[in-house]
């Protein structure tokens, strides 16, 4: 049930935003997200876009995924 | 957040260096439960079990939504198809689960207008669509699903729609895995928590559970890599006897949550006991529409009478929901029981941990 790639916010119009997933437009609401902007990356739940990706947090995991890999 | 980020989740090198580590530390037999249906789905995918040290052994949780569906929901819902001038509205997998007499498979067949759709919105747009018609838009899920249900009973107000209904059966994962915790038979040494649902609670709402428990848990994402984080996470804990409450998933999970969500869920809903398949009555672990929003109840708008539900003889789904059997325990998986014929939910489902056994030889 969810789609957790993060997908690229394109348009927005009346709290519906097209994303881009893989070269396709898709309608999304974004009534559940707190001020989403044209070019934001969000993790899509059943049509909703649920969760804006935090570019700081994604390289802090990332950081912390290379340690593990590398104890 | 670029799609190269995913990438190195994906890479074989950094996975093959976490299995490296996990096996590396891995001294106590331990049993570890995913509790997302999303998680079971890749887990099997990508083949994890097969790498894991025999030390490690990977449970699937009641984190499949269409598996956890209390019987007398599923029969509910059916009564709700037969009704003159109803047009339901659903997610796909709950069409084929058994009912105690049918399935919504089977009233479509005979002529009921059941719909499937990919989120809320098509539901209200079917609505508008159909101004002389009844669309009861079936809920189910967990913390993820349920703000986008209320959003969309929201929306119905605002558009001033009288034809749209909910029947709310959705439930709630933190009290879900107290539950386990109580029930003696169930034995796990450590969580892997479910991603999206914690997208939306955030990492505070596991904290009197644990608290409470003292159990390592770790919050983690779907991609291969993420998982295997968790395991190592989890391990690590069970090896120092120091628990903790990890949140690997930071991409997406923050302390808080989702607020904006879980607000417009709380203003819909209120939390109530609920029955869960196989597992029971597990307090405060059910929504259901607050009276405010009852003109959008689908379970007080309409008059139906579920007949008493027979639970399906033989079929292990609540066991299995619970950790407590695999499906190789099921006498009746693969002999009775496939894809094809179906005899419970966690074999309809594709996020069901009988059918991900099933699919892939139990590897
Ligand atoms: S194999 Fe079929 S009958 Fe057995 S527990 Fe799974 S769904 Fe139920």
């Amino acid at each position: 049930m969810c789609l957790a790639i993060p997908s690229k916010i394109i348009k927005i119009e009346n709290n519906i935003g097209t994303i881009d997933v893989a070269g396709i437009n898709k309608e999304i609401s974004l009534l559940l997200l707190e001020d989403a902007k044209i070019g934001d990356y969000v993790i899509v739940h059943a049509g909703f876009a649920i969760h804006k990706i935090d570019e700081s947090a994604a390289m802090e995991s990332l950081k912390y995924l290379r340690e593990l890999a590398s104890i | 957040m670029s799609i190269k980020h995913l990438e190195e989740y994906r890479d074989p090198d950094i996975s093959r260096a976490i299995i490296d580590n996990i096996k590396k530390i891995s001294r106590k037999k331990n049993r570890l439960m995913e509790v997302c249906g999303t998680h079971t789905m890749s887990i099997f995918r990508s083949g994890i079990r097969t790498l894991l040290p025999d030390t490690i052994s990977l449970l699937s949780g009641p984190g499949c939504p269409v598996c956890v569906t209390d019987q007398k929901e599923i029969d509910a819902f059916i009564e709700l198809a037969k009704i003159d001038d109803v047009i339901i509205a659903t997610f796909g997998d709950l069409l084929k689960v058994p009912g105690t007499k049918s399935s919504l498979q089977k009233e479509r067949a005979e002529g009921r207008d059941i719909r499937i759709v990919y989120s809320t919105f098509d539901a209200l747009e079917i609505a508008g669509n159909n101004p002389g018609r009844k669309v009861i838009f079936l809920g189910i899920g967990f913390e993820t699903t349920a703000p986008t249900i209320a959003a969309s009973i929201l929306s119905a107000k605002n558009m001033s729609l009288k034809n749209y209904f909910v029947f709310s059966a959705h439930k709630l994962v933190p009290p879900a895995l107290d539950a386990l915790m109580k029930n003696k038979d169930v034995r796990i040494n450590g969580f892997i928590l479910p991603g999206h649902v914690s997208v939306m609670i955030g990492t505070k709402a596991y904290l009197t559970f644990f608290e409470k428990h003292k159990i390592p848990c770790a919050i983690t994402g779907f991609e291969p890599a993420d998982i295997l984080q968790a395991i190592l996470s989890l391990v690590r804990q069970i090896e120092d006897g120091n628990p903790g409450l990890e949140n690997l998933y930071q991409r997406a999970v923050t302390f808080d949550g989702n607020e904006k969500a879980i607000n417009i869920m709380q203003d819909i809903f209120e939390t109530v006991d609920t029955a869960w398949r196989g597992i029971g009555i597990i307090p405060e672990s059910g929504l259901k529409i607050k009276e405010e929003f009852s003109s959008f109840d689908a379970e007080k708008m309409f008059e139906f009478d579920v007949p008493d539900a027979v639970i399906l003889s033989g079929c292990s789904c609540g066991e299995i929901l619970q950790g407590i059997k695999t499906p190789p325990e099921c006498a009746l998986y693969k002999k009775i029981c496939t894809p094809i014929n179906p005899v419970g939910p966690c074999m309809v489902s594709s996020e069901g941990t009988c059918a991900a056994y099933y699919r892939y030889n139990g590897l």
